[in-house]
């Protein structure tokens, strides 16, 4: 038994975020959407490799020569994943205590499985990241790439990339990893509306297929790299093991 | 027609609880899911059995009071109606049906297929009215409401507050139901000078009632048998959005 709260308005608006359910709602869409913004720049920044080996390796140099604007970018990215993650924990700790005795027989109508899956399918994006980082920013799980130069003397990202891709296992796990993103990115983008708001059932026409097109746009771009070195489309430059 | 039930029987609220199967015989397809359910019971009592305890008002689908989910949907597998409106022809002879309570937190067991639903008053009770008297019914178009506002006001009150959007919910969040409510009122001319206050107290009890958080599966508006739409809860969001600074004077 509950008794009715009579003055829960003196909340302050902090309190409102972190403990409302609707609270909660905005910190997981504005996280996510921070989020969401990095995959599509960073895929917009991978996606120079099929200009070339020169543009490739040129970002990168370029992304260092921020310098404490990187690390500035990396701490707010890092921030926001914190809330993100620590949210969805949260959340999803909150409504499994709300039915404690589930249903014998349960038939979903609407729900869809993305939508029913984000805390799992969140899971594996995590864990593809911590992986993809320790892959080709750390470079701890292939050591033999970290010393990889172009005629530049630059750090050749270009062909660490192909070499990583010429593995057949290493692009299996990347283009399952992209599809679990894309699954989580289709619910995400489309869900993101309703939190904020934007939502009508004229929207809802237009929205709905929009997020899919969203959401196999960001599969089939990052996936486009690992098929074209693995067809041999983009190739490793002369000189390079 | 002869169908197989499995029906949730649970004595009290401190009760287990267990599936049990029974017998529906003989069963008209023009009788409703309920009425179905009255001939099982007279069976029971005629053994001297206890019959299955379930909710019922109004039968006609406008009270919400009934609250069954029949084969894993609430209120049966035809949209848009209570479970005291689905019909017997919507089974076939021989059909195995699970009838199971709502579940959640929030609405704990008191017998069989009866849920205690007051954590929905006391959500009411925090901010679901006017708080000034309006009088009577006033004349019409005394007080100007465009037909786009009165529309979605009169949409959002078709909720019957029967909680099968709670039931449907994977996370057991009874948005759907505040939203209907919030934006009932905040439509309208009377209810807009509350409205920031409304939306913070309600949310505020829905949580403190421990329903789950919603995560725009849209489950609810599948249940809802009065096909009250998730645009509510989008605007119930910007309603929230707006009172997040809203303090008491």
């Amino acid at each position: 038994m509950q008794g009715v709260n009579a003055s829960p308005t003196t909340a302050s608006m902090p309190a409102r975020l972190l403990n409302r359910s609707i609270g909660k709602k905005i910190l997981m869409s504005f996280s996510g959407l921070v989020l969401l913004g990095y995959v599509v720049g960073h895929l917009i920044g991978n996606l120079q490799i099929f200009v070339g080996q020169n543009a490739l390796n040129a970002y990168a140099v370029f992304l260092h020569s921020i310098g404490a604007w990187l690390w500035i970018i990396r701490a707010f990215l890092l921030a926001m994943l914190i809330i993100h993650v620590w949210t969805a924990l949260r959340l999803y700790f909150e409504n499994r205590a709300a039915r404690p005795i589930g249903y014998k027989r349960k038939v979903y109508q609407e729900a869809t499985l993305s939508s029913r899956t984000m805390i799992w399918t969140g899971i594996g994006v995590f864990l593809f990241v911590v992986y993809h980082l320790m892959h080709f920013t750390l470079i701890i799980t292939n050591p033999q790439y970290s010393h990889l130069e172009d005629a530049l003397g630059r750090h050749d990202v270009y062909s660490m990339v192909i070499l990583g891709f010429q593995n057949y296992l290493i692009s299996a796990v990347y283009i399952v990893s992209i599809a679990i993103v894309s699954y989580h990115v289709a619910h995400a983008s489309k869900s993101m509306f309703q939190t904020w708001g934007l939502n009508d059932t004229n929207f809802e026409k237009i929205l709905h297929p929009a997020t899919v097109i969203f959401a196999w746009l960001i599969f089939l771009g990052y996936v486009s790299i690992p098929i074209a070195v693995l067809t041999g489309f983009v190739k490793l430059p002369e000189g390079v093991i | 027609m002869n169908l197989t039930l499995y029906v949730w029987r649970q004595k009290n609220a401190g009760d287990k609880g267990r599936m049990d199967k029974y017998e529906a015989k003989d069963i008209s397809p023009d009788m409703s899911f309920l009425e179905m359910l009255d001939v099982v019971n007279e069976d029971l009592e005629r053994e001297g059995k206890d019959p299955i305890a379930f909710d019922h008002d109004c039968r006609e689908g406008i009270c919400g009071t009934c609250s069954l989910n029949v084969n894993g949907v609430a209120h049966g597998p035809e949209k848009g109606t209570t479970v005291c409106q689905l019909h017997m022809r919507n089974f076939k002879d021989g059909d195995k049906i699970y009838i199971e309570p709502w579940r959640a937190k929030a609405f704990p067991v008191v017998k069989d297929l009866i849920v205690d639903r007051s954590a929905f008053d006391r959500i009411m009770q925090a901010g679901g009215f006017v708080s000034v008297g309006t009088g009577g019914a006033p004349d019409a178009n005394a007080i100007p409401i465009s037909k786009e506002a009165a529309e979605d006001a009169f949409d959002a009150a078709a909720c019957i507050g029967c909680g099968a959007c709670v039931a449907a919910c994977k996370n057991a969040s009874a948005m759907l139901f505040v939203a209907a409510k919030v934006s009932h009122l905040a439509n309208l001319p009377q209810g807009k000078v509350e409205a920031k206050r409304r939306v913070v107290n309600m949310i505020n009890q829905m949580d403190l009632e421990g329903f789950g958080n919603c995560t725009n599966y849209y489950e609810c508006q599948a249940a809802c048998p009065k096909e009250i739409s998730v645009k509510f809860i989008a605007q119930m969001n910007r309603e929230y959005f707006r009172s997040l600074r809203y303090k008491e004077k």
